[in-house]
């Protein structure tokens, strides 16, 4: 069975040819597979220009790679013929981060949720339409008759946020990709929001991807994580091994410059690995992108690019330092993933059980005033 | 007239006095609806090289604070009452050109958008120049130009960055350009608005210490403003939490994150994502914030409140002093 979507030896290059000066590789030789059977939830992590924006670009159809191809079910995506691209459209949703730029000011918030249903046909009748809506809505915590008659600028971005997810699972998608969905709202209201994301990944089997540059919302929510940097994947696997024992300089450097609500505890940024090695010469363009912030730098990080060294079951590092442990292939790279190794849905946490009891809550106490945005 | 004004000091006395005190401060913006009382009667102060975090919510008022200690509100928005003394001047009742000229000398803001905040077409070292310039101090070009320097080496940046334009700078050295710019006349207080919110992790973390390090060297008092409770624990000594236009609790930044006494405190707390366990709790704050153009009576998070008692609806709490340096505007710590 082919996978819902993979990505081949991508390779997405801006710019012009080899001598234009502002050629820019976005990603480099990337592989990855979402499975259609085991629902699963994997996060990509970056800084601002490590590709993880390019990568949901590509794997939406919203642009082609350079090198290599997006499949779905096994096809091309560039070559879906109509039917098949329906029903791509239909499988694989998308949350963008601007919950304000994604509505139209001057339609009602039915009108994002009815285009859908029309489009796909989803109800033939007024009833059955407003059924659909009302189902997705509650689904996701918000009380259809507060928002529904209402304009975009009445309501908060968190609850436009919010609407968003119920648009995408209108659709009973089986991929939803969400591209720093909270990273716009007030820290009080990401919890919410992320949590109606994970309960559509438990609930309705929908797979998730979820993109971000906070590894601390990461960590909560996703079992699988990515990080990548300046295009390359640095390191991959078990979020829990990952993000509390990082591996790679660069993960590590990303961990301690996370400034945790405690105190107590130390914010070491780049005190945590130390001072870069030093200059070593680069020649050609295969070399360790992170070579140049790197205390552990060696001549070979220069000379080709590492590979994926396999250092525990369920993770794998792109770093010299581990060359003791075997490589892994990139385009098995998923391989290794939790969610691909285990039967069925992933194991209850008392994360839904908590946000159950927060969405009771947050129904009841919603009819406050909207606020007023500043 | 640049003369750094704490130097001298014993860090004792340093440490008693207050080089900020703003009270029952009142900031209203008049729209055609009424009046929306972004900033309700807030009164906090600031001992000289204190570090001093205000977080919110959007909307909360924590930004309209900022604006308002720089007297930079504009129409429709007006300070309709209140003080604030900084170093014993009322700049509340300053004529516009006194303003002007306690601005960067006295006080000054580090932006949101460093990227906004700099001149697109002048070089760095022309922005130096204009601050000064509007300063009144004329230092030979020479002169100048190794002071230029000496600012930029001490947010960690080249001299040469003196000749670029702001375009040839990446996010993170501009915001330090703009720090750069803000401690140029040696100010006693710092506003920093949400310095980082448009930075990656590593560059947030250079940033803030950047900014840690050059308040230290001029024993300035920073306040920072922003909703990051990570970069409040990791930053600063004392932290005020403001809703709906209020500040309803001032704590140590170790008391806050221990032992937090307002019911919204004890959520914002609660709600914390973390690195030691995945089965933290996933959870926000149920409801919305209130509007502030008809703010709800009594106190304003009694909508929202998991605590809320019969006279939370009529009774507005009074911010009090219920333990040592911690203060809380709750009904639950009042004497009955």
């Amino acid at each position: 069975m082919p996978a819902l979507i993979e990505a081949k030896n991508v390779t997405k290059i801006f710019g012009g040819g080899l001598l234009d000066k502002s050629r820019t590789v976005a990603l480099k030789d990337f592989s990855f597979q979402i499975d259609s059977e085991n629902p699963s939830v994997t996060s990509i992590v970056g800084e601002s220009g490590s590709g993880k924006t390019t990568l949901a670009r590509m794997l939406l159809g919203l642009a082609a790679p350079t090198e290599g191809e997006v499949l779905y079910n096994g096809k091309n995506l560039e070559k879906l013929s109509g039917s098949d691209r329906r029903q791509f459209l239909r499988d694989v949703q998308v949350i963008f981060q601007d919950p304000f730029e994604v509505y139209n000011p001057f339609y009602r918030i039915d009108h994002v949720l009815e285009t859908p249903i029309k489009n796909f046909r989803l109800a033939d009748t007024e009833k059955g339409r407003r059924d659909l809506m009302i189902e997705s809505l509650e689904a996701v915590g918000i009380r259809p008759e507060e928002i529904l008659g209402r304009f975009p600028h009445e309501l908060s971005g968190g609850q436009r946020q919010r609407i968003m997810v119920a648009r995408a699972l209108l659709l009973r998608p089986k991929l939803i990709i969400a591209d720093e969905p909270v990273s716009m709202v007030d820290a009080s209201l990401r919890a919410t929001i992320l949590g109606s994301l994970l309960r559509l990944n438990r609930e309705f089997g929908i797979s998730l991807i979820y993109i971000t540059h906070d590894l601390t919302t990461a960590f909560q929510v996703s079992e699988d994580i990515m990080v990548l940097y300046r295009g390359s994947l640095a390191e991959a696997g078990d979020v829990d091994q990952v993000v509390r024992h990082p591996e790679h300089p660069y993960t590590r450097l990303l961990v301690g410059s996370i400034p945790l609500p405690d105190p107590d505890l130390p914010w070491e940024g780049e005190r945590a690995i130390g001072r870069p090695a030093g200059e070593l010469g680069v020649q050609g363009d295969e070399y360790c992108q992170f070579h140049d912030r790197c205390p552990y730098a060696m001549p070979m990080c220069v000379q080709t690019h590492p590979p994926l060294f396999h250092t525990h079951p369920n993770r794998v590092t792109s770093c010299y330092l581990y060359r003791e442990s075997p490589e892994l292939p990139m385009p098995q790279m998923t391989s290794i993933f939790k969610s691909s190794n285990r039967e069925g849905p992933p194991e209850e946490t008392e994360q839904l059980d908590a946000l159950d009891a927060e969405l009771e809550v947050s129904q009841e106490n919603s009819s406050t005033p909207t606020s007023a945005d500043d | 007239m640049v003369e750094e004004t704490l130097s001298a000091e014993e860090p004792k006395a340093a440490e008693l006095k207050e080089t900020l005190k703003v009270e029952d401060l009142h900031v209203y913006f008049h729209t055609a609806a009424g009046a929306v009382k972004a900033v309700n009667g807030v009164s906090f102060s600031l001992k000289s090289g204190e570090r001093f975090g205000l977080v919110g919510e959007s909307g909360s008022g924590k930004s309209t604070i900022a604006l308002s200690l720089l007297r930079l509100i504009k129409p429709p928005g007006k300070i309709e009452g209140g003080h604030v003394f900084l170093n014993g001047t009322d700049l509340v009742t300053l004529t516009e050109e006194q303003m002007r000229r306690k601005r960067l000398d006295e006080i000054a803001l580090v932006a949101q958008g460093a990227m906004n905040s700099l001149n697109p077409v002048r070089r760095i070292r022309d922005q130096f120049i204009l601050a000064y310039k509007d300063h009144d101090i004329d230092v030979k070009r020479s002169g100048l130009e190794e002071r230029i320097g000496d600012l930029l080496t001490r947010v960690g940046l080249n001299r040469e960055v003196a000749n670029m334009f702001p375009h040839e700078l990446s996010g993170g050295m501009k915001q330090r350009v703009c720090i750069a710019l803000a401690i140029s006349l040696s100010p006693s207080v710092i506003i920093a608005d949400e310095p980082t919110s448009a930075l990656d992790v590593v560059v947030q973390w250079q940033v803030m210490d950047t900014l840690r390090s050059v308040q230290e060297d001029l024993g300035a008092s920073v306040i920072l403003i922003g909703h990051d409770m990570g970069l409040m624990a990791q930053f600063v000594d004392r932290l005020g939490v403001m809703y709906a236009g209020k500040l309803v609790e001032i704590a140590t930044v170790r008391d806050m994150f221990g032992d937090p006494l307002h019911p919204y405190g004890q959520m914002l707390i609660a709600s914390l994502p973390s690195l030691e366990s995945r089965k933290a709790r996933l959870e926000g704050i149920p409801g919305i914030t209130p509007s502030l153009l008809n703010p709800p009576s009594g106190c304003p998070f009694h909508t929202r409140c998991p605590k809320v008692m019969d006279h939370c609806s009529s009774v507005t709490p009074i911010l009090q002093e219920v333990r040592p340096d911690h203060w809380v505007a709750c009904h639950l710590y009042e004497e009955a």
